[in-house]
């Protein structure tokens, strides 16, 4: 049956509009506007790659991008190892399905719906160092020596950070774990168990290699999560990100550079888009490894 | 398969779910229990149960002409992007679902992209485009921003499903000289109703919670946002934490309440959204 070419156009137009003007043009426009020169009033002049210049070898820009690029790999790192570590050890217990289970995954969820910037004042109440719950329990437990400023220290304050992010956000690789392990045919569980394997042979020859996709992903979305997050650094440190610059991330160090008359200095919003630009190869680069890896992956399953 | 006994490796593992359950649980409970409690009795004894609750920080930010203000600001913009959204997404997915071709595998792959870049990384552009339309604090452009945000994975959903329902439903609607203006609302969107309660609940929390854009385009108070308005209150009473933890405790029930509402579909939204088939 012929369908007309007219009316596919009228229902695709609309959504394309939108998502076109507000979405990949900005995108792609942002990146060109890393070439100009300007405040954000005011006319805008062309200086070819000085914003790069400026921003790659000029004091401070040039340690403040360092800084950030370093702070965001390290978040990067602490996430993979407490949320998504956490999420699977939590999907592959779940996976037993003893009862009240069910609610319990519910539970684990529920931070997910919460505002990330409520979350944040949420755990900079329970790091206060005066009558925060967590030094307090720290005391009652009898390990007053390890009561401190968590926020206001430069060895602690990322850290705090990502445990606080990771109690909210283990549940999305958690329910993609569990979602990825009900795929998992029983049958390879039992021919493991007539080899002679072991839960951990178990674990280690049949989940792992199964949901490998899954795990993909999971990285995948964590990354251009902690690439591109700012809310949680600015809920629980505003956006100096101190201590000392010790939790500032590209978001933060982007959103001060390109909009900081509202924050005390001076704004840039060249080297702004500098900034985003170099957030979006970072987070681009990032994505493409992971469809290479995805595509590889889906190629050997098919052969 | 050998009966489910109760054996030691059971008993550990519900040990340390249930533990976790608690230090999931905890810090919510912690902020309800001091939104119940006078401010001065939250500085001595700040983990204990309050002696006797009060409502008087519910009562007060529901006295604030201003906490209204901003829940219906946001509600505004949360209805209007959904229902922007939903609709241009139902007949964009009808249209890459039934037609063939290159032209729609590109356009698919295309609106397919948005679902894994950030969109914030273009807000400077929209700073400029929004401030040379002369909408730089207007509700108006935040619904835009969302309704474009909201679209790929819409459009992802939404599609997956119309290629379910076979096409010679609409070929028989069209014989009888149906329209696919009138075809589809009057056929496809009834079958849809799983898939867009899905869609309407997924995309209704990172709308709903956003801070971000608010942030970079609103100014007026009179067109702050809701959680701008926790944001902001968090900064301005930072010593009346009584009132401070009823606003906190209020916004998180909005999204709690959400979640228990649309929980199944939050979470079949999500799965399907990050795995493939």
């Amino acid at each position: 049956m012929k369908r007309s070419k007219t009316a596919f156009w009228i229902f695709v137009i609309p959504s394309l509009v939108i998502y076109v003007t507000f979405m990949l043009v900005p995108l792609v426009a942002s990146l060109g506007l890393s070439f100009f020169e300007w405040t954000g009033y005011g006319a805008k002049k062309f200086v070819g790659f000085s914003n790069y210049i400026k921003l790659f070898t000029e004091e401070p820009n040039n340690q403040r991008l360092g800084n950030a690029l370093k702070n965001n790999a390290y978040f990067f790192v602490i996430t993979m190892l407490i949320q998504n570590v956490l999420a699977l050890v939590l999907a592959v217990f779940l996976q037993k399905g003893l009862r009240g289970f069910k609610t319990l995954r519910t539970i684990f969820f529920a931070p997910c719906t919460v505002s990330v910037i409520i979350v944040g004042f949420l755990w900079t109440l329970i790091y206060n160092p005066i009558w925060g719950p967590l030094n307090n329990i720290l005391a009652g437990i009898g390990l007053e020596k390890l009561q401190m400023a968590w926020l206001g220290n430069k060895a602690t304050a990322l850290p705090a950070i990502a445990v606080a992010n990771a109690w909210q956000y283990s549940g999305i690789p958690m329910m993609l774990f569990v979602a990825g392990l009900n795929a998992i045919p029983n049958e390879l569980y039992e021919a493991c168990a007539v080899d002679g394997g072991n839960e951990w042979h178990k674990f280690r020859h049949v989940t792992i290699p199964s949901i490998k996709s899954v795990i993909l992903i999971v990285s995948t979305m964590t990354f251009v999560g902690n690439f591109s997050s700012f809310e949680i650094i600015y809920a629980m440190e505003g956006t100096l990100a101190g201590p000392n610059y010790a939790t500032d991330v590209m978001g933060t160090l982007f959103y001060r550079t390109a909009f900081g008359a509202r924050t005390g200095s001076p704004a840039d919003m060249g080297l702004g888009a500098t900034i985003a630009a170099v957030m979006s190869v970072v987070i681009g680069v990032g994505v493409l490894f992971w469809l290479r890896l995805y595509i590889k992956q889906d190629d050997t399953k098919g052969s | 398969m050998a009966r489910k006994k109760i054996s030691l490796s059971n008993i550990i593992i519900t040990t340390f779910l249930l533990v976790y359950s608690a230090y999931v649980i905890y810090p919510l409970f912690l902020m309800v229990m001091t939104s119940l409690k006078p401010t001065m009795e939250i500085m001595k004894n700040p983990l204990a149960l309050p002696t006797k609750p009060i409502f008087t920080g519910f009562i007060r930010i529901f006295r604030d002409a201003n906490f209204l203000l901003y829940l219906k600001n946001s509600v505004f913009v949360t209805v209007l992007a959904l229902t922007f959204s939903l609709t241009s997404s139902i007949f964009l997915s009808y249209a890459l679902a039934r037609y063939d071709g290159k032209t729609v595998n590109r356009l698919y792959f295309l609106f397919l992209a948005g679902m894994i870049i950030p969109i914030r990384l273009g807000v400077l552009f929209l700073n400029v485009m929004l401030n040379a339309l002369g909408m730089l604090d207007s509700l108006f452009s935040l619904v835009l921003i969302y309704t474009a945000m909201s679209i790929p994975f819409s459009m992802y959903i939404l599609t997956g499903y119309i290629r379910m329902i076979p096409r010679e439903m609409d070929e028989a609607a069209f014989i009888d000289g149906c329209s696919s203006f009138q075809m589809i609302p009057k056929m496809i969107v009834p079958l849809l109703k799983p898939a867009i309660a899905t869609v309407a609940i997924y995309n209704f929390l990172p709308i709903w919670n956003d801070v971000y854009f608010p942030l970079i385009f609103i100014f007026d108070s009179s067109k702050k946002t809701f959680m701008q308005y926790v944001t902001l209150f968090f900064g301005q009473y930072q010593t009346d934490w009584n009132l401070v933890f009823a606003a906190l405790t209020f916004a998180t029930l909005v999204s709690l309440g959400f979640y228990a509402i649309g929980s199944k579909q939050l979470v079949q939204g999500l799965t399907a959204g990050a795995l493939k088939g």
